[in-house]
């Protein structure tokens, strides 16, 4: 059944797209992460306009995160304090980013920047995750003790301490800040909600637990997506509602599913899997660059540099 | 497909010639529905003429269906630095969204250049380049890849042979229109030629115009962007809560 979708103005098959919907959901929930940096280079794929993709994908992963959010809050796996703590630097870092992301526009070339930032956050957050959780699973293999703590000493030695319960931490709100800051900036960049940062740098800069982690980070990203949406939808028109609307019908459920399917892994084990699920889609878009491309022309609009 | 409601439009020719193209199209306007996955156009027409046939060179019909031109950038990557980036870029002035040219012969053999060159007919002819930077020499390729990758979608055609005159007074083509259509207005050309000359030519218009949901949506973003917007965050939300409530119901039972 094919679909005209009013924005993108092209015309796709209505499964494919609840397909890829509930097939990105079910990661979402899985691991926290929106979904973004892979369903983004899939809509690509099938034809999308990449301006309508990346605002559309926005508006998505806004109801994937909130479907996920909500199967994690009955968990009590939400740690609401930490998430507004980051929320306050994921807002001021997506509007940051929508700035840098304008400036790159008027020079051109934004397309290939957009790209080398995928290869890079993706490629570094993915082997460090890989390699890390991999030590993990070995380590607890050899002695079936919880490994040790790491020491943070200069995340506690900052000032403005805050205790978030739901994490069992005493920290620095600025730390936080930070990371949502910067998390917001690449968001904003890249057209994604950032989970894939976001969740790597909650367990290894903050400390907080891995379970903990992923319901926060959907939390937080449920505004930043928010923000980016409508960022777009009144500056750029670029936000398809048909488009959405199919994406998070298959989105939403593959999110409740996704959550359900997590509670079963090991910390350990879905973090190896969320690392090599990065590192597949950033060396496919690495070999995108690198490959001579099969059309070496493409056809933009006009009035652009 | 489904736009077969034949609306047979006798529309005026233009007098002082020895012949005149009567045009029928199946429709006049293209209506974009939600569930719009291209469409078939049919063009048919007659011959129309005040005294019998003095050339000997057959007729033969060349239809040109156009949809609006627009400025477009073509890039074009090189690799730099190990990597594929766009290097070279040249505007084109004005290209048509989409162009389908129908013949009832070879084009080369019914249409000489200079009279090509005088209807800009053909596809290349009907793209305006002005000029590429200096920096770019071969700028026809630019020009080539859009032709080349609009070929590919079906954007522009060229079919020849599909148009069939029946003895030099009837004809008629079906043109297929494909689902990635943009909305605009359209314009049917006829031209009649004889031994490559034009011998008369006919213009229709054609509205291709998105309607019912897919208006009201586009409209909606254009003019009131910050009520689509949150009307996009609140589905989404809904959305969202509406899978976890049924959800948690599937799980009590």
């Amino acid at each position: 059944m094919y679909i005209y979708l009013p924005i993108a103005e092209v015309s796709v098959n209505a499964f494919v797209l609840l397909g890829l919907g509930g097939l990105v959901g079910v990661l979402s929930g899985m691991f926290g992460v929106g979904g973004g940096f892979l369903m983004t280079p899939l809509l690509f794929f099938i034809g999308i306009p990449p301006a309508v993709a990346v605002a559309t994908e926005a508006n998505q992963i806004v109801a994937s995160s909130f479907s996920g959010v909500l199967a994690h809050v009955k968990r009590q796996t939400v740690d609401f304090k930490m998430g507004l703590v980051l929320l306050v630097g994921g807002l001021v870092g997506a509007a940051i980013g929508v700035v840098i992301f304008n400036y790159l526009k008027s020079m051109g070339q934004v397309d290939l920047l957009v790209k080398l930032c995928y290869v890079a956050f993706l490629g570094i957050v993915g082997t460090l995750m890989f390699i890390e959780s991999l030590n993990a699973i070995r380590r607890s293999k050899k002695i079936s003790t919880v490994s040790k703590r790491r020491d943070r000493s200069w995340v506690h030695a900052l000032p403005f301490k805050m205790r978030f319960r739901t994490s069992g931490l005493y920290i620095s709100v600025i730390p936080p800040v930070l990371v949502g800051l910067f998390v917001g900036i690449l968001a904003a960049i890249m057209g994604v909600g950032g989970g894939f940062v976001m969740v790597p740098a909650m367990i290894y800069i903050l400390g907080m637990p891995t379970k903990v982690v992923v319901g926060t980070s959907l939390f937080q990203i449920i505004f930043v997506t928010g923000f980016t949406t409508l960022l777009h939808a009144t500056t750029n028109y670029t936000v398809d509602m048909a488009l959405a609307v199919l994406l998070l019908i298959g989105g939403v459920f593959g999110a409740q599913i996704g959550a359900r399917i997590g509670v079963y892994l090991k910390a350990e084990q879905l973090r190896i899997l969320l690392a090599l699920m990065v590192m597949a889609v950033c060396a496919k878009l690495a070999l995108d660059l690198l490959i001579m491309p099969s059309e070496l022309y493409n056809i933009g609009a006009a009035g652009g540099h | 497909m489904f736009l077969r409601s034949l609306v047979l439009l006798a529309l005026m020719a233009l007098p002082l010639k020895a012949e005149e193209v009567v045009l029928g199209m199946s429709s006049d306007t293209i209506s974009i529905t939600t569930n719009f996955d291209g469409s078939e156009l049919l063009i048919f027409g007659a011959v129309k003429r005040e005294e019998p046939i003095q050339s000997t060179d057959p007729l033969e019909v060349i239809i040109a269906v156009q949809g609006p031109k627009e400025p477009l950038m073509i890039r074009r990557k090189e690799k730099k630095f190990g990597i594929w980036v766009n290097a070279d870029a040249v505007e084109i002035d004005l290209a048509p969204s989409f162009y389908a040219i129908s013949t009832s012969g070879p084009f080369s053999e019914i249409l000489s250049d200079i009279e090509d060159l005088r209807y800009k007919i053909s596809v290349p002819r009907a793209i305006r380049s002005v000029g590429a930077p200096m920096t770019v020499v071969d700028s026809q390729s630019f020009t080539e890849a859009l032709i080349r990758i609009r070929s590919n979608n079906g954007l522009y055609q060229l079919n020849e042979n599909s148009v069939s005159v029946d003895q030099q007074t009837l004809f008629r083509t079906a043109i297929s229109l494909p689902a990635n259509l943009t909305e605009g207005d359209y314009f049917t050309r006829i031209f009649l030629t004889r031994g490559g000359k034009v011998v008369s030519s006919f213009e229709a218009e054609l509205d291709v115009r998105k309607v019912g949901l897919e208006k009201f949506l586009f409209n909606l973003s254009r003019q009131q962007p910050l009520v689509y917007g949150i009307m996009s965050l609140a589905i989404a939300i809904i959305a969202g809560w509406g899978a976890s409530a049924i959800f948690q119901v599937f799980r009590r039972q």
